[in-house]
């Protein structure tokens, strides 16, 4: 029987010449990866089995949740990890000014290479399928123990084929298809099984497409999503400088699939999931004026600099609503000091928008932009379970870089098509 | 004899413990906050040896283990579900705290019924209504992992 994607990754990540469904491996790890909040406990579990690090270039250690640090308890925690990666010299330890929102940032430093196994102690790890890896969430206790050993478990998982096909249309970006996917399926649709994409519609995806699809295969309950190699992924691997051989992995013409999804990107429209689940999916040209009083841009979903720019394009000679409060936080300093040439920090000023140094803060109710009892926000970040902003009775409607500013003009949920004609 | 917290489907890691305390480092204080946003009744009455029972998808979002933490700090003798998060399972699992996952048989099981659980045998009694459900077993490489008490022990014990 031929493999999937992910099976071909996981059988040579475990010596095999093959691996089925259901198989439990021991499997080798290229990165591991924590941040300010499951790194701290992975470094106590760590210290438990009395061994070095297995190897200190492939640890990477972001403080990025509460970071800069919040409050003196966090401050403790971002000190541990720092004390940590100073003691083992772990090479890849971002410090505040230099850091920026973890699965925007390990990419864009050339940490992630397609064929790669990267495991992390949070769950958007799954990001890096974009460029062919296999990376997945795993707890602080996994992480603990392969810094140790350089290894984890993995039970080898199923597959749904997402087969994509057409061009998108003006204003739908990868949100938007992959909040459509996860409508279809459901918040457990995908559980315990890799996400495979597929179809000439993946040839018209840009790399920031594909991360941010990546990224939410998590919320319908998957191991990871996975794309195959193209010539923007070559590019993209080039312009972020990785030089070490890698080899692109392509699924088998008779890999076995659970189910396939057709997804036809021409018939997809601007969407936005309602509270409190990600599979709440509505097409945002129906959301009859649901009043917003809060309006985030950014995350390691939508933070990349085609997201600013695309929030720069609605904000562009507009004003945010006098009722709402617009934050945009640029995931990397990088990507920060991009959309300061290209001269949408500017456009966001001057739309009343405040703008931020890297940080997860909001999306998980960390701080930068928490909501209050009754209140209501857009947000290009990945969840909107209850309280996930703040107070238990706020409201999280997930939605794209377009559709979220284009509401923070109006002041309502509302199509991108309101704001631009 | 255990007693049965009882919830719904998609129990997610941010209700079970809110991002919001996870600055606090000390996991005890930290389990104070378990389940806060979904049912303030439940980390001041919990019990020793109390089993939670939930419908699909317990443990979906994010990957902090914080959540199983939580639970097991409560004294949470093991948790049956409908189905498991893939990340929350496995976390489960590796600081030994035993999930069994039984399908529809779930609905069997109400709250405030007092359930004898065999973890490793895979068998559910419901003491009160005597009924008993037969699941599988925990895989054995699982297995080897919750008899050692977690997955940091078995790689001590490996090497």
């Amino acid at each position: 029987m031929g493999m999937t994607m992910t099976q071909k990754i996981l059988a040579k990540h475990s010596g095999r010449d093959s691996v089925d469904v259901g198989d439990l491996i021991i499997s080798q790890v290229d990165l591991l990866l924590a941040n300010d909040i499951t790194g701290p406990p992975a470094i106590d579990e760590f210290n438990k089995i009395g061994k070095p690090v297995f190897d200190k270039d492939k640890i990477a250690l972001v403080p990025d949740h509460f970071s800069p640090c919040k409050d003196i308890k966090s401050a403790e925690m971002c000190k541990h990890l720092r004390d940590f990666a100073r003691k083992h010299e772990i090479t890849n330890y971002f410090e505040v000014g230099r850091m920026g929102i973890e699965h925007a940032l390990l990419p864009d430093a050339g940490l992630i290479a397609p064929g790669e196994i990267i495991i992390g102690a949070d769950s958007h790890t799954c990001t890096y399928g974009a460029l062919n890896a296999l990376g997945t969430g795993v707890g602080q206790t996994d992480v603990g123990a392969a810094m140790a050993s350089g290894t984890t478990w993995f039970k080898v998982p199923k597959a749904i084929k997402v087969v994509l096909t057409g061009k998108k249309p003006r204003f739908v970006q990868g949100k938007d298809i992959i909040l459509t996917i996860i409508g279809e399926i459901g918040v457990d649709g995908a559980r315990y099984q890799s996400l495979e994409f597929c179809g000439d519609g993946i040839a018209e995806l840009t790399m920031a497409d594909r991360f941010t699809i990546c990224n939410m295969a998590i919320e319908a309950g998957g191991k990871n999503g996975i794309f195959p190699v193209d010539e923007k992924t070559i590019a993209f691997l080039k312009e972020r400088g990785v030089v070490r051989p890698w080899t692109a992995v392509e699924p088998d013409e008779d890999a076995e699939y659970d189910r396939v999804l057709n997804i036809q990107l021409d018939k997809l429209v601007p969407i936005v999931s309602y509270p409190h689940l990600p599979e709440n999916t509505h097409p945002a040209a129906e959301s009859n004026h649901i009043v917003i009083d809060q309006s985030v841009i950014g995350s390691c979903t939508n933070g990349r600099l085609e997201d600013l720019a695309q929030a720069a394009e609605v904000l562009k000679g507009h004003k945010v609503h006098p009722h709402v409060r617009c934050i945009i936080i640029p995931a990397t300093q990088e990507i920060y000091k991009k959309a300061m040439a290209l001269g949408y920090i500017d456009t966001f000023i001057d739309a009343g928008a405040a703008v931020s140094t890297p940080t997860c803060g909001p999306c998980l109710g960390g701080y930068m932009g928490i909501l209050a009892h009754g209140e209501r926000a857009i947000s290009t970040t990945n969840r909107n379970f209850r309280g996930r902003m703040g107070h238990v009775d706020s409201e999280v409607y997930l939605a794209s870089p377009y559709t979220a500013a284009a509401s923070a003009v109006l002041g309502y949920i509302a199509d991108p098509g309101e704001v631009l004609k | 004899m255990s007693k049965v917290w009882r919830y719904g489907d998609h129990i997610d890691t941010d209700v079970i413990i809110p991002a919001r305390y996870l600055n606090i480092a000390d996991f005890e204080e930290l389990a104070e906050h378990a389940m806060e946003d979904i049912d303030t009744s439940f980390a001041p009455n919990v019990k020793d040896q109390d089993i939670i029972v939930a419908g699909r998808n317990f443990g979906c979002g994010s990957s902090r283990e914080h959540a199983p933490i939580v639970l097991q700090k409560k004294g949470i003798k093991c948790i049956i579900a409908d189905s498991f998060a893939r990340i929350f399972y496995r976390n489960a699992i590796n600081i030994g705290l035993p999930v069994l996952e039984i399908g529809k048989e779930v609905e069997k099981i109400e709250a405030g019924d007092e359930l004898d659980v065999d973890v490793f045998s895979g068998e559910i009694k419901i003491v009160n209504k005597g009924i008993t459900i037969h699941t599988n077993p925990l895989p054995e490489f699982v297995q080897k992992i919750a008899d050692a008490g977690g997955l940091i022990n078995y790689v001590k014990g490996e090497h």
